[in-house]
């Protein structure tokens, strides 16, 4: 194991995470405003969830070849599902009083999404993305079948020549990175609640 | 001013506005009452065009307001709802601020807005501006709700029930606070209620609506006088002065729980009796339950010392009324003579009761506030 697999590693899944976040979010917030297409939203990124990873990968790989870009959106078409249904969750979830209060003072649509509906939805939004961003963690191992790098190839070398210990340390590895993201996120998003909707628990 | 015209509203089947006509005059504070389901709140609603009326037109200024903006009209409108919903991502001072911010008011011009308001209702700036809602309890956050809707200085402010989720205490003393600052500010405030109670203690106007129409519209007094039909009457409840009569005569006044003993008593006893009882005077009955007349301590203390009966001692001397006779008279009684009581005979000539300037002051205390219980 080398510094240089867990940094691809990391690489992969920040890299996948962000690209959720730009997508989700606001598919998120379109499933929201438009009636006509949250269904289809919704179902595509159910869909891709219910997908084999490494399958999916596979696919991805006819199209762009092997490398880190099919790893990156492999994994942001993985995670798209809870990001993408905690927004729509979570702005739909917004005090319908809140709303009406909002509108009846004069906002638009977009002034009240943007200063009242995603500030209250956000610890929602955020638990999403701490999801995608932990299940990224382990489903990044299959990258090393599609030519992406990362621990994923520690572990299946030691598969392949029956080395325990390059096993366990891939993984041991994996569970600590695993862990501690959960963690990390786990803490911002407990002060989120607390700050934004102080009744609201998970 | 605020015109409605053949304004008219249906969800499905069911006309939640029929026809309606009204007038609100600049600065006056209408409240609007009424069953649940009687287009209240639909009709508050269609003034800031949260609910568009399928027909008919609504003015402010002489301006129908389907030609105007709505996100502008609603800016010029303060909108004050039950569920209060101050925005639990901004504070005390970003919530009063968010209309002026909308207006694009300079940061400074919007600060001073919210320590003067603040100011109006005690809540010192330092203390509360940097609160969220969820510090604060029910009462401090509908004061704030209040105090947002008036932040750009709208000349209209519509009220939704504000005060229906509060304690009683709390909503009497916001009903004040808010009667205050609307004297103060000259605003014109339509609000929302279906507390009888509430619409008396703040309205200069009454509507009283019900299944869509208006059924009167009034000043409260007018209202408690003349209400238009048998349901504003249960609305009154307590209030209207028509549903108990006024007590008229004496025995309306009269406290029944008295003393009296039987004229063939001894004079210890009698004077035991008042001992016990801390009262100076008796009413005395003869064996057949007739009234006697009355002894008091000061009589027995002169004479009773020999005597066996305080028979020798009573005298008649008290005024007397019936249960029947006009209370004006009996008070005339009791205002006018030297005794600190009247003696209530029923028409047989037994003891009733007696009225005492207490008794008296209590009966009308009820007759004109309702039972104190």
């Amino acid at each position: 194991m080398t510094l240089d697999m867990i940094m691809s590693h990391l690489y992969l899944v920040l890299a996948a995470v962000a690209l959720t976040i730009i997508i989700g979010v606001p598919l998120g917030i379109l499933a929201y405003f438009y009636k006509s297409v949250r269904k289809i939203i919704l179902w595509v990124v159910e869909v891709l969830q219910t997908m084999p990873a490494l399958a999916l990968l596979g696919i991805i790989m006819v199209f762009l070849g092997a490398g880190k870009a099919t790893v990156v959106i492999g994994l942001l078409l993985y995670s798209l599902l809870p990001v993408v249904q905690n927004t729509y969750v979570g702005l739909s979830e917004v005090d319908p009083a809140i709303k009406e209060v909002a509108q009846g003072m004069g906002m638009t649509k977009l002034y009240r999404l943007w200063h009242v509906e995603m500030p209250i939805a956000f610890p929602l939004i955020f638990t999403g993305i701490r999801i995608a961003a932990v299940t990224s963690v382990g489903t990044a191992v299959f990258a090393t079948f599609v030519g992406g790098g990362g621990l994923g190839s520690l572990i299946y070398r030691g598969i392949r020549v029956s080395n325990m210990t390059m096993i366990m340390s891939g993984t041991l590895a994996l569970m600590v990175m695993a862990v501690g993201c959960d963690g990390i996120m786990s803490h911002i998003e407990k002060r989120l609640y607390r700050r934004f909707s102080p009744r609201k628990t998970i | 001013m605020i015109r409605f015209e053949h304004v008219s509203k249906r969800y499905g089947e069911s006309l939640i506005l029929d026809d309606l006509n009204l007038e609100i005059a600049t600065g006056e504070f209408t409240v609007l009452i009424g069953p649940s389901g009687c287009g209240k709140t639909t009709t508050l609603k269609t003034i800031n065009r949260l609910i568009e009326p399928d027909k008919g037109k609504i003015f402010i200024d002489d301006q129908d307001i389907s030609q105007i903006d709505k996100v502008k009209l609603r800016r010029s409108i303060g909108y004050v709802i039950q569920q209060i919903g101050l925005f639990p991502n901004m504070t005390v001072e970003q919530n009063i601020s968010v209309v002026p911010k909308l207006l694009n008011y300079e940061k400074a011009r919007c600060n001073k807005i919210v320590r003067e308001l603040l100011a109006l209702v005690d809540m010192p700036y330092e203390e509360y501006a940097h609160k969220y809602p969820s510090e604060m309890s029910g009462g401090q956050q509908q004061r704030i709700g209040v105090l947002r809707a008036l932040a750009a200085s709208p000349p209209i402010v519509l009220m939704d029930e504000p005060f229906g989720a509060l304690d009683p205490m709390t909503r009497r003393i916001l009903q004040d606070e808010v009667s205050k600052l609307q004297k103060k500010l000259n605003k014109t405030i339509v609000f929302v209620t279906h507390d009888m109670d509430e619409a008396l203690n703040m309205a200069d106007k009454i509507i009283f609506m019900n299944k869509g129409k208006i059924v009167q519209i009034a000043a409260p007094e007018e209202m408690l006088e003349n209400p238009a039909d048998d349901l504003i009457r249960s609305f009154m409840g307590k209030h209207s002065k028509d549903q108990e009569a006024l007590p008229q005569t004496a025995a309306d006044f009269m406290r029944s729980d008295i003393y009296s003993c039987y004229r063939n008593r001894g004079v210890r006893e009698a004077i035991q009796q008042m001992a016990r009882r801390k009262v100076d005077t008796l009413l005395v009955k003869n064996l057949d339950d007739t009234y006697a007349g009355t002894v008091s301590i000061k009589s027995i203390r002169n004479h009773g010392k020999d005597l066996k009966t305080i028979e020798p001692l009573i005298t008649q001397e008290n005024a007397v009324s019936y249960v029947d006779e006009d209370a004006q008279i009996c008070f005339d009684k009791l205002l006018n003579g030297q005794d600190s009581y009247v003696v209530v005979l029923n028409h047989d000539g037994t003891i009733a009761g007696i009225v005492t300037k207490t008794s008296m002051a209590k009966s009308l205390a009820d007759a004109v506030w309702g039972d104190s219980q």
